[in-house]
Protein backbone atom coordinates (compact mmCIF):
# COMPACT_ATOMS: atom_id res chain seq x y z
CA UNK A 1 0.00 0.00 0.00
CA UNK A 2 1.47 3.36 -0.97
CA UNK A 3 2.13 5.95 1.67
CA UNK A 4 -0.56 8.35 0.49
CA UNK A 5 -3.19 5.63 0.73
CA UNK A 6 -2.23 4.97 4.34
CA UNK A 7 -2.38 8.69 5.12
CA UNK A 8 -5.80 8.94 3.50
CA UNK A 9 -7.06 6.05 5.60
CA UNK A 10 -5.81 7.67 8.80
CA UNK A 11 -7.23 11.08 7.83
CA UNK A 12 -10.56 9.45 7.02
CA UNK A 13 -10.67 7.96 10.50
CA UNK A 14 -9.59 11.23 12.13
CA UNK A 15 -12.40 12.99 10.27
CA UNK A 16 -14.83 10.68 12.07
CA UNK A 17 -13.14 10.92 15.47
CA UNK A 18 -12.58 14.69 15.34
CA UNK A 19 -15.32 15.90 12.99
CA UNK A 20 -14.75 19.60 13.72
CA UNK A 21 -11.03 19.51 12.87
CA UNK A 22 -9.58 21.18 9.79
CA UNK A 23 -7.53 18.46 8.15
CA UNK A 24 -6.55 20.39 5.07
CA UNK A 25 -3.09 21.41 6.28
CA UNK A 26 -1.99 18.54 8.45
CA UNK A 27 1.79 18.12 8.43
CA UNK A 28 2.75 14.48 8.27
CA UNK A 29 5.96 14.89 10.26
CA UNK A 30 4.38 16.65 13.25
CA UNK A 31 2.59 14.91 16.10
CA UNK A 32 -1.16 14.84 15.51
CA UNK A 33 -1.80 15.98 19.09
CA UNK A 34 0.30 19.07 18.42
CA UNK A 35 -1.86 19.99 15.44
CA UNK A 36 -5.32 18.88 16.49
CA UNK A 37 -7.44 19.07 19.60
CA UNK A 38 -7.16 15.37 20.39
CA UNK A 39 -6.72 13.47 23.64
CA UNK A 40 -6.14 9.89 24.70
CA UNK A 41 -9.82 9.00 24.24
CA UNK A 42 -9.61 10.17 20.63
CA UNK A 43 -6.59 7.95 20.04
CA UNK A 44 -8.50 5.04 21.51
CA UNK A 45 -11.21 5.87 18.96
CA UNK A 46 -8.62 5.63 16.20
CA UNK A 47 -7.50 2.26 17.53
CA UNK A 48 -11.12 1.10 17.63
CA UNK A 49 -11.78 2.24 14.06
CA UNK A 50 -8.69 0.37 12.83
CA UNK A 51 -10.03 -2.72 14.57
CA UNK A 52 -13.53 -2.32 13.13
CA UNK A 53 -12.56 -1.37 9.59
CA UNK A 54 -9.39 -3.38 9.00
CA UNK A 55 -9.25 -5.90 11.87
CA UNK A 56 -5.91 -4.38 12.88
CA UNK A 57 -4.96 -4.68 16.54
CA UNK A 58 -2.70 -2.00 17.96
CA UNK A 59 -1.29 -3.13 21.31
CA UNK A 60 -0.92 -0.48 23.98
CA UNK A 61 2.86 -0.44 23.75
CA UNK A 62 2.58 0.56 20.09
CA UNK A 63 0.31 3.56 20.64
CA UNK A 64 3.28 5.98 20.32
CA UNK A 65 3.69 4.74 16.76
CA UNK A 66 0.41 6.46 15.86
CA UNK A 67 1.77 9.85 16.90
CA UNK A 68 2.14 11.41 13.44
CA UNK A 69 0.98 10.61 9.92
CA UNK A 70 4.52 9.62 9.00
CA UNK A 71 4.82 7.23 11.92
CA UNK A 72 1.37 5.85 11.07
CA UNK A 73 2.55 5.14 7.54
CA UNK A 74 5.60 3.35 8.83
CA UNK A 75 3.70 1.32 11.41
CA UNK A 76 0.36 0.73 9.72
CA UNK A 77 1.48 0.47 6.11
CA UNK A 78 2.50 -3.21 6.28
CA UNK A 79 -0.52 -4.09 8.44
CA UNK A 80 -2.93 -2.39 6.04
CA UNK A 81 -1.31 -4.15 3.09
CA UNK A 82 -1.92 -7.47 4.77
CA UNK A 83 -5.46 -6.46 5.67
CA UNK A 84 -6.30 -5.36 2.13
CA UNK A 85 -4.80 -8.52 0.67
CA UNK A 86 -6.80 -10.86 2.91
CA UNK B 1 -60.46 37.49 45.23
CA UNK B 2 -57.93 34.81 45.89
CA UNK B 3 -55.06 37.05 44.89
CA UNK B 4 -56.16 39.76 47.27
CA UNK B 5 -56.51 37.25 50.07
CA UNK B 6 -52.96 35.91 49.64
CA UNK B 7 -51.59 39.41 49.42
CA UNK B 8 -53.57 40.62 52.41
CA UNK B 9 -52.51 37.75 54.60
CA UNK B 10 -48.92 38.25 53.62
CA UNK B 11 -49.12 41.87 54.55
CA UNK B 12 -51.01 41.27 57.77
CA UNK B 13 -48.91 38.71 59.47
CA UNK B 14 -46.83 36.58 57.18
CA UNK B 15 -49.19 33.62 56.93
CA UNK B 16 -47.45 32.58 53.72
CA UNK B 17 -44.40 30.48 54.60
CA UNK B 18 -42.11 32.50 52.38
CA UNK B 19 -43.05 35.65 54.23
CA UNK B 20 -41.60 34.23 57.44
CA UNK B 21 -38.23 33.86 55.75
CA UNK B 22 -35.48 36.33 55.13
CA UNK B 23 -34.58 37.25 51.57
CA UNK B 24 -31.54 34.96 51.85
CA UNK B 25 -33.82 32.03 52.60
CA UNK B 26 -36.43 32.77 49.94
CA UNK B 27 -35.64 31.05 46.66
CA UNK B 28 -36.56 32.36 43.23
CA UNK B 29 -36.32 31.19 39.64
CA UNK B 30 -34.46 33.70 37.50
CA UNK B 31 -34.03 31.88 34.21
CA UNK B 32 -35.41 28.87 32.36
CA UNK B 33 -33.98 26.91 29.45
CA UNK B 34 -35.90 24.09 27.87
CA UNK B 35 -36.39 21.84 24.94
CA UNK B 36 -39.61 19.93 24.53
CA UNK B 37 -41.28 18.12 21.64
CA UNK B 38 -43.34 21.24 20.90
CA UNK B 39 -40.98 24.08 21.70
CA UNK B 40 -37.35 24.93 22.38
CA UNK B 41 -37.86 27.95 24.60
CA UNK B 42 -40.37 29.12 27.19
CA UNK B 43 -42.37 31.31 24.82
CA UNK B 44 -42.64 28.77 22.01
CA UNK B 45 -43.59 26.06 24.50
CA UNK B 46 -46.30 28.21 26.04
CA UNK B 47 -47.66 29.18 22.62
CA UNK B 48 -47.93 25.52 21.72
CA UNK B 49 -49.76 24.72 24.95
CA UNK B 50 -52.25 27.54 24.43
CA UNK B 51 -52.56 26.78 20.72
CA UNK B 52 -53.30 23.07 21.13
CA UNK B 53 -50.13 22.01 19.29
CA UNK B 54 -48.96 18.50 20.14
CA UNK B 55 -45.34 17.48 19.77
CA UNK B 56 -45.94 13.75 19.44
CA UNK B 57 -44.84 11.98 16.26
CA UNK B 58 -44.17 8.46 14.99
CA UNK B 59 -40.57 7.23 14.98
CA UNK B 60 -38.80 3.99 14.20
CA UNK B 61 -37.07 2.29 17.10
CA UNK B 62 -34.75 -0.71 17.30
CA UNK B 63 -36.53 -4.07 17.22
CA UNK B 64 -40.00 -2.54 17.60
CA UNK B 65 -40.47 -0.53 14.42
CA UNK B 66 -43.02 2.28 14.60
CA UNK B 67 -43.68 3.78 18.01
CA UNK B 68 -45.14 7.10 19.08
CA UNK B 69 -42.78 9.51 20.78
CA UNK B 70 -42.06 13.10 21.67
CA UNK B 71 -38.82 14.12 19.97
CA UNK B 72 -36.98 17.41 20.46
CA UNK B 73 -35.55 19.54 17.66
CA UNK B 74 -33.32 22.03 19.47
CA UNK B 75 -30.18 23.32 17.77
CA UNK B 76 -27.62 20.74 18.89
CA UNK B 77 -24.72 22.70 17.44
CA UNK B 78 -25.50 25.91 19.31
CA UNK B 79 -23.42 25.10 22.37
CA UNK B 80 -21.50 21.93 21.47
CA UNK B 81 -19.03 20.77 18.84
CA UNK B 82 -19.70 17.66 16.81
CA UNK B 83 -16.87 15.96 18.69
CA UNK B 84 -18.41 16.74 22.06
CA UNK B 85 -21.76 15.36 20.94
CA UNK B 86 -20.11 12.25 19.51
CA UNK B 87 -18.34 11.55 22.78
CA UNK B 88 -21.19 12.51 25.06
CA UNK B 89 -24.81 11.52 25.47
CA UNK B 90 -28.12 12.86 24.21
CA UNK B 91 -29.08 13.63 27.81
CA UNK B 92 -25.84 15.57 28.23
CA UNK B 93 -26.49 17.49 25.03
CA UNK B 94 -30.03 18.34 26.09
CA UNK B 95 -28.78 19.43 29.50
CA UNK B 96 -26.07 21.64 28.00
CA UNK B 97 -28.56 23.34 25.69
CA UNK B 98 -31.03 23.95 28.51
CA UNK B 99 -28.41 25.25 30.94
CA UNK B 100 -26.98 27.71 28.42
CA UNK B 101 -30.44 29.00 27.60
CA UNK B 102 -31.40 29.28 31.28
CA UNK B 103 -28.21 31.11 32.21
CA UNK B 104 -28.64 33.52 29.30
CA UNK B 105 -32.22 34.28 30.26
CA UNK B 106 -31.26 34.75 33.91
CA UNK B 107 -28.66 37.25 32.74
CA UNK B 108 -26.20 35.35 34.92
CA UNK B 109 -22.64 36.16 33.86
CA UNK B 110 -20.77 32.95 34.59
CA UNK B 111 -17.42 34.64 34.02
CA UNK B 112 -18.27 37.07 36.82
CA UNK B 113 -19.35 34.50 39.43
CA UNK B 114 -17.26 32.09 41.48
CA UNK B 115 -17.42 28.84 39.47
CA UNK B 116 -17.08 26.88 42.71
CA UNK B 117 -20.36 28.39 43.97
CA UNK B 118 -22.57 27.19 41.11
CA UNK B 119 -24.20 23.80 41.60
CA UNK B 120 -25.70 21.58 38.89
CA UNK B 121 -28.50 19.25 39.99
CA UNK B 122 -30.37 17.42 37.25
CA UNK B 123 -33.16 14.94 37.72
CA UNK B 124 -33.15 11.77 35.65
CA UNK B 125 -35.62 8.93 35.49
CA UNK B 126 -32.79 6.64 34.45
CA UNK B 127 -29.47 7.07 32.73
CA UNK B 128 -27.32 4.68 30.74
CA UNK B 129 -30.04 2.58 29.17
CA UNK B 130 -29.64 4.22 25.76
CA UNK B 131 -25.87 3.98 25.75
CA UNK B 132 -25.85 0.36 26.90
CA UNK B 133 -28.33 -0.66 24.22
CA UNK B 134 -26.20 1.09 21.60
CA UNK B 135 -23.05 -0.75 22.66
CA UNK B 136 -24.78 -4.10 22.67
CA UNK B 137 -25.96 -3.35 19.15
CA UNK B 138 -22.36 -2.58 18.13
CA UNK B 139 -20.87 -5.79 19.52
CA UNK B 140 -23.78 -7.76 18.07
CA UNK B 141 -22.31 -6.85 14.66
CA UNK B 142 -19.00 -8.41 15.74
CA UNK B 143 -20.34 -11.68 17.10
CA UNK B 144 -20.54 -10.20 20.61
CA UNK B 145 -16.77 -9.69 20.77
CA UNK B 146 -16.35 -7.30 23.69
CA UNK B 147 -13.18 -5.82 22.19
CA UNK B 148 -15.59 -3.71 20.17
CA UNK B 149 -17.26 -2.29 23.29
CA UNK B 150 -16.49 1.44 23.44
CA UNK B 151 -14.13 3.06 25.92
CA UNK B 152 -16.72 5.87 26.01
CA UNK B 153 -19.26 3.58 27.65
CA UNK B 154 -18.32 4.27 31.26
CA UNK B 155 -18.12 8.09 31.07
CA UNK B 156 -21.36 8.06 29.11
CA UNK B 157 -23.22 5.88 31.58
CA UNK B 158 -22.03 7.03 34.99
CA UNK B 159 -25.11 8.31 36.75
CA UNK B 160 -23.84 11.88 36.96
CA UNK B 161 -23.26 12.07 33.19
CA UNK B 162 -25.71 14.80 32.08
CA UNK B 163 -24.77 17.11 34.96
CA UNK B 164 -21.08 16.36 34.54
CA UNK B 165 -21.19 17.17 30.83
CA UNK B 166 -22.71 20.53 31.79
CA UNK B 167 -19.85 21.37 34.15
CA UNK B 168 -17.23 20.44 31.56
CA UNK B 169 -18.96 22.47 28.87
CA UNK B 170 -19.37 25.57 31.02
CA UNK B 171 -16.29 25.28 33.23
CA UNK B 172 -18.35 25.06 36.43
CA UNK B 173 -16.49 23.78 39.49
CA UNK B 174 -19.24 23.57 42.07
CA UNK B 175 -20.99 20.31 42.97
CA UNK B 176 -22.75 18.40 40.25
CA UNK B 177 -24.80 15.25 40.24
CA UNK B 178 -28.02 13.84 38.98
CA UNK B 179 -30.98 12.97 41.12
CA UNK B 180 -32.41 9.59 40.21
CA UNK B 181 -36.05 9.98 41.06
CA UNK B 182 -37.98 8.09 38.39
CA UNK B 183 -40.57 10.39 36.87
CA UNK B 184 -40.58 12.70 39.88
CA UNK B 185 -37.05 13.72 38.91
CA UNK B 186 -37.82 17.11 37.38
CA UNK B 187 -39.36 18.34 40.61
CA UNK B 188 -36.65 16.58 42.62
CA UNK B 189 -33.92 18.44 40.75
CA UNK B 190 -35.54 21.78 41.50
CA UNK B 191 -36.01 20.82 45.15
CA UNK B 192 -32.36 19.79 45.41
CA UNK B 193 -31.24 23.13 44.04
CA UNK B 194 -33.46 24.99 46.49
CA UNK B 195 -32.14 22.98 49.42
CA UNK B 196 -28.51 23.52 48.49
CA UNK B 197 -29.13 27.27 48.30
CA UNK B 198 -30.77 27.28 51.71
CA UNK B 199 -27.87 25.26 53.13
CA UNK B 200 -25.50 27.86 51.75
CA UNK B 201 -23.65 25.28 49.67
CA UNK B 202 -23.91 27.29 46.46
CA UNK B 203 -24.94 30.77 45.32
CA UNK B 204 -26.71 29.65 42.14
CA UNK B 205 -28.25 26.32 41.27
CA UNK B 206 -28.78 24.98 37.76
CA UNK B 207 -31.50 22.47 38.38
CA UNK B 208 -34.37 20.63 36.74
CA UNK B 209 -34.46 17.45 34.72
CA UNK B 210 -33.58 15.78 31.43
CA UNK B 211 -34.67 12.75 29.42
CA UNK B 212 -33.22 10.89 26.45
CA UNK B 213 -35.68 8.02 26.79
CA UNK B 214 -36.91 7.93 23.18
CA UNK B 215 -33.54 6.54 22.12
CA UNK B 216 -34.01 3.38 24.18
CA UNK B 217 -36.15 0.61 22.76
CA UNK B 218 -36.21 -0.92 26.22
CA UNK B 219 -38.23 1.90 27.71
CA UNK B 220 -40.89 1.47 25.01
CA UNK B 221 -40.77 -2.33 25.21
CA UNK B 222 -41.20 -2.37 28.96
CA UNK B 223 -44.25 -0.11 28.85
CA UNK B 224 -45.63 -2.25 26.02
CA UNK B 225 -45.08 -5.36 28.13
CA UNK B 226 -47.29 -3.93 30.86
CA UNK B 227 -49.85 -2.80 28.26
CA UNK B 228 -49.09 0.81 29.08
CA UNK B 229 -47.63 2.10 25.80
CA UNK B 230 -49.88 4.52 23.94
CA UNK B 231 -51.26 3.56 20.53
CA UNK B 232 -53.25 5.72 18.11
CA UNK B 233 -53.49 6.18 14.34
CA UNK B 234 -52.94 9.91 14.84
CA UNK B 235 -49.78 10.45 16.92
CA UNK B 236 -50.99 13.86 18.11
CA UNK B 237 -53.97 12.21 19.78
CA UNK B 238 -52.07 9.37 21.42
CA UNK B 239 -51.37 11.05 24.75
CA UNK B 240 -54.81 11.42 26.29
CA UNK B 241 -54.84 11.59 30.07
CA UNK B 242 -58.31 11.46 31.64
CA UNK B 243 -59.97 10.25 28.43
CA UNK B 244 -61.91 7.03 28.74
CA UNK B 245 -60.07 5.61 25.69
CA UNK B 246 -56.56 6.37 26.99
CA UNK B 247 -54.28 3.41 26.46
CA UNK B 248 -50.91 4.35 27.87
CA UNK B 249 -47.80 6.50 27.86
CA UNK B 250 -46.15 8.35 24.99
CA UNK B 251 -42.42 8.24 25.74
CA UNK B 252 -40.66 11.58 25.18
CA UNK B 253 -37.30 13.22 25.47
CA UNK B 254 -36.72 16.74 26.70
CA UNK B 255 -35.09 18.95 29.23
CA UNK B 256 -35.86 21.90 31.43
CA UNK B 257 -33.35 23.67 33.64
CA UNK B 258 -33.98 26.51 36.06
CA UNK B 259 -31.48 29.03 37.34
CA UNK B 260 -32.43 29.28 40.99
CA UNK B 261 -31.06 31.84 43.44
CA UNK B 262 -31.70 33.40 46.81
CA UNK B 263 -34.10 36.31 46.54
CA UNK B 264 -31.46 38.55 48.14
CA UNK B 265 -28.90 37.72 45.46
CA UNK B 266 -31.37 37.97 42.62
CA UNK B 267 -32.48 41.41 43.74
CA UNK B 268 -28.90 42.54 44.30
CA UNK B 269 -27.95 41.78 40.71
CA UNK B 270 -31.34 42.92 39.39
CA UNK B 271 -32.06 39.56 37.83
CA UNK B 272 -35.36 38.90 36.08
CA UNK B 273 -37.40 37.00 38.68
CA UNK B 274 -39.78 34.55 37.06
CA UNK B 275 -41.41 33.04 40.16
CA UNK B 276 -40.74 32.13 43.77
CA UNK B 277 -40.60 28.53 44.98
CA UNK B 278 -42.57 28.63 48.22
CA UNK B 279 -43.30 24.99 48.92
CA UNK B 280 -42.24 21.48 48.14
CA UNK B 281 -42.58 17.96 49.46
CA UNK B 282 -41.49 14.45 48.61
CA UNK B 283 -42.59 11.17 50.12
CA UNK B 284 -42.84 7.47 49.34
CA UNK B 285 -45.75 5.10 48.90
CA UNK B 286 -43.81 2.21 50.45
CA UNK B 287 -46.28 -0.02 48.71
CA UNK B 288 -46.31 -1.09 45.06
CA UNK B 289 -43.48 -0.69 42.51
CA UNK B 290 -45.81 0.61 39.81
CA UNK B 291 -49.27 1.47 41.13
CA UNK B 292 -49.43 4.88 42.80
CA UNK B 293 -51.09 5.36 46.18
CA UNK B 294 -53.68 8.17 46.23
CA UNK B 295 -53.33 8.67 49.98
CA UNK B 296 -49.60 9.27 49.79
CA UNK B 297 -50.01 11.55 46.76
CA UNK B 298 -52.56 13.60 48.68
CA UNK B 299 -50.22 13.73 51.68
CA UNK B 300 -47.45 14.96 49.44
CA UNK B 301 -49.57 17.77 47.99
CA UNK B 302 -50.80 18.79 51.45
CA UNK B 303 -47.25 18.82 52.79
CA UNK B 304 -46.06 21.07 49.97
CA UNK B 305 -49.00 23.42 50.50
CA UNK B 306 -48.38 23.40 54.24
CA UNK B 307 -44.72 24.23 53.80
CA UNK B 308 -45.75 27.11 51.56
CA UNK B 309 -47.91 28.40 54.39
CA UNK B 310 -51.01 28.63 52.24
CA UNK B 311 -54.31 26.80 51.94
CA UNK B 312 -55.41 24.56 49.05
CA UNK B 313 -57.88 27.26 47.96
CA UNK B 314 -54.96 29.61 47.35
CA UNK B 315 -53.66 27.37 44.56
CA UNK B 316 -54.76 28.66 41.17
CA UNK B 317 -53.48 25.81 38.98
CA UNK B 318 -52.79 22.18 39.79
CA UNK B 319 -50.51 20.75 37.11
CA UNK B 320 -51.14 17.02 37.25
CA UNK B 321 -48.65 14.26 36.59
CA UNK B 322 -51.19 11.93 34.92
CA UNK B 323 -49.55 9.83 32.19
CA UNK B 324 -52.66 8.41 30.49
CA UNK B 325 -52.52 4.97 32.02
CA UNK B 326 -55.78 3.30 32.93
CA UNK B 327 -54.88 2.82 36.58
CA UNK B 328 -52.66 5.81 37.31
CA UNK B 329 -54.85 8.71 36.18
CA UNK B 330 -57.87 8.04 38.39
CA UNK B 331 -55.64 7.50 41.41
CA UNK B 332 -54.03 10.90 41.03
CA UNK B 333 -57.36 12.56 40.39
CA UNK B 334 -58.77 10.92 43.50
CA UNK B 335 -55.94 12.52 45.45
CA UNK B 336 -56.41 15.90 43.76
CA UNK B 337 -60.15 15.84 44.48
CA UNK B 338 -59.50 15.13 48.15
CA UNK B 339 -56.95 17.91 48.57
CA UNK B 340 -58.83 20.54 46.57
CA UNK B 341 -62.40 19.68 47.45
CA UNK B 342 -64.49 22.83 47.49
CA UNK B 343 -61.71 25.00 46.06
CA UNK B 344 -63.81 26.81 43.49
CA UNK B 345 -60.98 28.90 42.06
CA UNK B 346 -58.48 26.07 41.64
CA UNK B 347 -58.08 24.80 38.07
CA UNK B 348 -56.55 21.49 37.04
CA UNK B 349 -54.73 20.55 33.83
CA UNK B 350 -52.16 18.22 32.30
CA UNK B 351 -49.21 18.98 30.01
CA UNK B 352 -48.38 15.41 28.97
CA UNK B 353 -51.39 15.47 26.68
CA UNK B 354 -49.27 17.72 24.40
CA UNK B 355 -45.74 16.41 24.79
CA UNK B 356 -46.09 12.89 26.11
CA UNK B 357 -44.14 11.78 29.13
CA UNK B 358 -40.73 13.48 29.18
CA UNK B 359 -39.66 11.27 32.08
CA UNK B 360 -36.87 12.98 34.04
CA UNK B 361 -37.74 16.30 32.44
CA UNK B 362 -41.49 15.96 32.92
CA UNK B 363 -41.86 17.72 36.26
CA UNK B 364 -39.71 20.69 35.28
CA UNK B 365 -41.28 21.05 31.83
CA UNK B 366 -44.82 20.79 33.15
CA UNK B 367 -44.22 23.40 35.83
CA UNK B 368 -42.71 25.71 33.24
CA UNK B 369 -45.59 25.15 30.84
CA UNK B 370 -47.88 26.57 33.48
CA UNK B 371 -45.75 29.49 34.68
CA UNK B 372 -47.15 31.64 31.89
CA UNK B 373 -50.51 31.64 33.67
CA UNK B 374 -48.98 33.85 36.38
CA UNK B 375 -48.68 36.48 33.66
CA UNK B 376 -51.63 35.89 31.37
CA UNK B 377 -54.22 34.40 33.72
CA UNK B 378 -54.88 31.58 31.26
CA UNK B 379 -54.86 27.90 32.18
CA UNK B 380 -53.66 25.71 29.34
CA UNK B 381 -55.91 22.74 28.73
CA UNK B 382 -55.55 19.00 28.80
CA UNK B 383 -56.07 18.08 25.16
CA UNK B 384 -57.37 14.89 23.55
CA UNK B 385 -60.20 14.41 26.03
CA UNK B 386 -63.11 13.37 23.82
CA UNK B 387 -64.85 11.26 26.42
CA UNK B 388 -63.95 12.22 29.97
CA UNK B 389 -63.53 9.24 32.27
CA UNK B 390 -65.92 9.85 35.18
CA UNK B 391 -63.24 8.52 37.53
CA UNK B 392 -60.97 11.35 36.43
CA UNK B 393 -63.57 14.09 36.49
CA UNK B 394 -63.56 17.01 38.86
CA UNK B 395 -64.72 20.60 38.87
CA UNK B 396 -62.46 23.02 37.01
CA UNK B 397 -60.63 20.37 35.04
CA UNK B 398 -59.64 22.40 31.98
CA UNK B 399 -60.32 20.34 28.87
CA UNK B 400 -59.36 20.85 25.23
CA UNK B 401 -59.48 24.66 25.19
CA UNK B 402 -57.50 27.15 27.25
CA UNK B 403 -59.45 28.89 29.97
CA UNK B 404 -59.10 32.54 30.90
CA UNK B 405 -59.61 32.56 34.64
CA UNK B 406 -58.25 35.95 35.68
CA UNK B 407 -55.34 36.43 38.00
CA UNK B 408 -53.40 33.36 39.12
CA UNK B 409 -50.90 33.64 41.96
CA UNK B 410 -49.94 30.09 42.89
CA UNK B 411 -49.23 26.89 40.93
CA UNK B 412 -48.82 23.41 42.37
CA UNK B 413 -46.92 20.95 40.19
CA UNK B 414 -47.23 17.21 40.76
CA UNK B 415 -44.64 14.71 39.64
CA UNK B 416 -44.77 11.06 40.63
CA UNK B 417 -42.77 8.00 39.69
CA UNK B 418 -42.23 4.27 39.91
CA UNK B 419 -41.33 2.64 43.18
CA UNK B 420 -43.79 5.02 44.80
CA UNK B 421 -41.87 8.29 44.70
CA UNK B 422 -44.06 11.39 45.00
CA UNK B 423 -43.24 15.06 44.69
CA UNK B 424 -45.06 18.36 44.63
CA UNK B 425 -43.69 21.85 44.13
CA UNK B 426 -45.54 25.09 44.86
CA UNK B 427 -44.54 28.35 43.19
CA UNK B 428 -46.08 31.78 43.25
CA UNK B 429 -45.76 34.90 41.17
CA UNK B 430 -42.57 36.87 41.34
CA UNK B 431 -42.18 38.96 44.47
CA UNK B 432 -40.64 41.58 42.19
Amino acid sequence: MVNQQVKDIILEIIAVVAPDADLSNIRSDVRLRDQLDMDSMDFLDIVMELRKRYKIEVPKEDYPKLASLDSCVEYLGPKLSVASAS
Amino acid sequence: MRARRVQARSESGGVCGAERMTDSERIVITGIGLTSPNGDNVEEFRRSLLGGRSGVTAIQTRFMGRVLAGVCHYDESKYQTKRDRRRGTRAGSIAIYCVHEAVRRADLKLDEVDPYRVGTYLGVTEHGTVETENEIDVIRQYDYDTRYWSHHHNPRTVANNPAGEVTINLGLRGPHYTIGAACAAGNAGLIQGLQMLRLGEVDAALCGGVSEAVHSFGVFASFAAEDALARHDDPTKASRPFDRARNGIVVSEGGCVFVVERLRDARRRRAPIVAEVIGYAMNSDANDPVLPDPDRMAECMRAAIGRAGIEPRDVGVVSTHATATQLGDPREMQAVRHVFEGCGATYVNNTKSFIGHAMGAAGALELTGNLGSLEDGVVHPTINVDDLDPECAMANLVLNEPKQVGRIDVILNNSFGMLGINSAVVVRRSPG
